[in-house]
């Protein structure tokens, strides 16, 4: 399997990140990077209104300032509102291309996608109005650019771009402005991010601490080096002819110089429509979701909490059993990843030897009893003097590649789908060792999947590796699709470490 | 670790020199050094496409008092066709059909372009009813434009065209 030129780009420039920033990678927290952004944006932002003057003769002159007047102080706050803005645009970009490269945004995982397109806009027409305030000739140009493109919807009566021509402009353009970005358009935002991330759990809306720490340095650095400053007042009897444009957010405008305002429209359209109906593109049947056996289900809740798309929720009993609580899953949020499956203290293998397993929450398409016949076969295939059974997932390094005598690779959704106690039964029925190789270390596809696994293997989050599990025969070296150097050095490692154990400690069978 | 430390300097000076040059750069010409504008932007209703008639007394007798007017007027306003001449030779026009279901709204025109600079004879003609042929309105003038002027020509019923 290879992986498609677009992925194949991005898992180079993820690499990268990688070496250079480890589990702080920031393309695996490009959200909270952004929203991290906004709180810079925000905090500048208040202190800038303190000391701005939203009037035609005044907004310019308050601008400048600040900018230099007190460049120790609003500047800096100026630079940083600027930089941490256009940052924030940097971040939504490489978002969208980052769930888009990665095929992230297929399935009950539209709603995510779909729901964050028009966020993009509604940044971008922040930053616009954000632009205006400021009155200088950028302002102007934008302003009168934005009322042309406005005077061709038919939602409003008479001409907005008049309004900018000499006399016709008041004071009142500015209340509407500043109503706009300070209140209005913020407000919106705040809302439509709610509605972005409601199908998701655990949402975490802050980056690792070093990593907003580098981030901040970098923009505050950047604002000292290199502040903010204004064009020439607006002057509407002359056009502004030279324009320093913030191309993260006005990159539409010069455009209006070579089409009409109606083709820009349609371009825009076009292109919003065809990012949002990217999810249904090409059309693709979606996994089975999860079923419920009640008859096996003790209502813990554990599937509840593990779910990484809010797909399962808890409700009082209903077959009358003893139990308190059961689950139910709601398919349309279900996205088929099984870490339900692995959540829940029924998978375990040892239940039922004789008999088809059967757990509290399963995949239609590849229930745990399958799972288990898979493992049994596989354990069962292994030959030589180091049997290591590997399980992968269908999004990250394709385990099948390192299939051989003494290796066998069995793929799951998820690796998140694997109970602890699977790991410690294929180690009873005769494998040397196991290996866990899910997606990259601190990225799943399914967003928690190999995290859940790490902490269940060390005994941080349920249900927990049992003691009697030797946790030297396991090991976890996540990767892409391209990593095989990586997953096959790391096999090699383990290889050579499972021998040293069978030559140091040769009666301490891991196999009971 | 140190080398560690040391890529993630340079990507942050990376990430900086993105943000920075994007966030300014590169300049963008919207006029050239020599070019004006000239913007011909105004809001007009057309006259009534039929004219208005008179109402009879009979007529004017059957209507509630409160909506009785000695004239009654069809709704449909003509379009309004105007053209810009720069020293002879066209240099924006449209023809602006009213708004609205029964075509009874004014126009709004918004009409801008980019000239050399310097001096031109402008000629501007508008036909604002369908019942007349030719234009009803003509204006005739000499700009002197600088570099990056806006010459801004706005139109009222009162004063004809006005260069702003």
């Amino acid at each position: 399997m290879s992986a498609a030129p677009i992925k194949r780009a991005y898992l180079v420039l993820e690499n990268w990140f990688n070496l250079s920033f480890g589990s702080w990678n920031p393309l695996y927290h490009l959200g909270t990077l952004t929203f991290f952004f906004f709180w810079i944006v925000l905090v500048s932002g208040i202190y800038l209104f303190l000391f701005f003057h939203g009037s035609l003769d005044g907004a310019y002159a308050s601008v400048e300032r600040m900018t230099h007047e007190q460049w120790y102080a609003a500047g800096i706050m100026r630079s940083l509102h600027r930089y941490a803005s256009d940052a924030a645009v940097g971040t939504i970009l490489l978002h969208m291309f980052r769930e888009f490269a990665l095929d992230r945004h297929h399935g009950a995982r539209w709603y995510s996608w779909f729901t964050g397109v028009p966020l993009l806009w509604m940044v971008v027409t922040l930053g616009i109005t954000g632009y205006w305030l400021v009155w200088d000739q950028l302002a102007q140009y934008i302003a009168i650019g934005s009322a042309k493109l406005m005077d061709v919807l038919p939602i409003f009566f008479g001409s907005m771009a008049r309004n900018f021509l000499e006399g016709a402009l008041s004071d009142r353009f500015f209340i509407l402005i500043e109503f706009l970005h300070l209140l209005g358009q913020p407000m919106l935002l705040v809302f439509a991010l709610w509605f972005h991330v409601r199908r998701l759990s655990n949402v975490s809306i802050n980056p690792p601490r070093g990593l907003a720490i580098g981030s901040f340095l970098a923009l505050l650095t950047l604002s000292l080096i290199k502040p903010a400053v204004s064009h020439d007042p607006a002057d509407l009897t002359t056009v502004p002819q030279v324009l320093n444009l913030d191309w993260f957010y006005l990159n539409i405008y010069p455009l209006l110089d070579y089409w009409s305002a109606g083709s820009i429209w349609i371009l825009t359209i076009g292109i919003t429509f065809l990012l949002m109906i990217l999810p249904w593109v090409p059309p693709r049947p979606a996994g089975a979701a999860a079923v419920v056996d009640l008859d096996n289900c003790d209502g813990c809740k554990q599937c509840f909490d593990d779910c990484p798309f809010d797909a399962i929720t808890v409700q009082a009993r209903t077959d009358g059993a003893r139990h308190e609580r059961e689950v139910v899953v709601d398919p349309a949020l279900c996205a088929a990843c099984g870490i339900c499956v692995g959540s829940c203290h029924a998978s375990n293998p040892f239940r039922k030897a004789e008999k088809e397993l059967k757990t509290g929450i399963d995949m239609p398409q590849l229930p745990i009893n399958q799972v288990r016949t898979m493992t049994d076969t596989a354990v069962a295939a292994l030959t030589g003097d180091v049997k290591i059974l590997v399980f992968g997932c269908n999004h990250g390094f394709d385990v099948t590649r390192l299939n051989s005598d003494d290796t066998i690779g069995l793929s799951l959704f998820c690796t998140g789908m694997i109970p602890p106690t699977l790991i410690e039964y294929a180690l009873r029925k005769g494998a040397d060792g196991v290996m866990v190789a899910g997606c990259r270390h601190a990225d799943c596809y399914f967003r928690f999947g190999n995290r859940w696994m790490e902490k269940r293997l060390e005994g941080e989050q349920a249900p927990v590796l049992r003691k009697r599990a030797d946790r030297r025969r396991i090991t976890i070296q996540g990767g892409a699709e391209t990593d095989h150097n990586v997953v096959e050095g790391a096999l090699a490692a383990f290889r050579q470490e499972l021998s040293r154990l069978e030559q140091v400690e040769p009666e301490e069978s891991p196999h009971g | 670790m140190a080398k560690r430390y040391l890529l993630q300097v340079v990507n942050y000076a990376i990430f900086m020199v993105l943000v920075g040059y994007f966030s300014s750069a590169p300049a963008y010409r919207h006029l050239a050094e020599d070019q004006a504008m000239v913007v011909l932007a105004f809001s007009h209703a057309g006259q009534h496409r039929e004219p208005c008639r008179e109402v009879s007394a009979e007529e004017m007798a059957k209507l509630p008092p409160n909506m009785r007017r000695p004239t009654e007027c069809p709704r449909a306003r003509s379009p309004v066709t105007v053209e810009l001449l720069m020293d002879g030779k066209p240099l924006l026009s449209t023809v602006a059909k009213p708004p609205g279901l029964f075509d009874d709204g004014g126009v709004d025109i918004f009409l801008d372009t980019t000239v050399p600079a310097g001096e031109h004879q402008f000629s501007i003609r508008m036909n604002d009813s369908v019942r007349m042929k030719g234009y009803n309105y003509t204006h005739e003038q000499v700009a002197v434009l600088a570099p990056a002027q806006l010459l801004f020509i706005d139109f009222n019923t009162e004063q004809g065209f006005v260069f702003k």
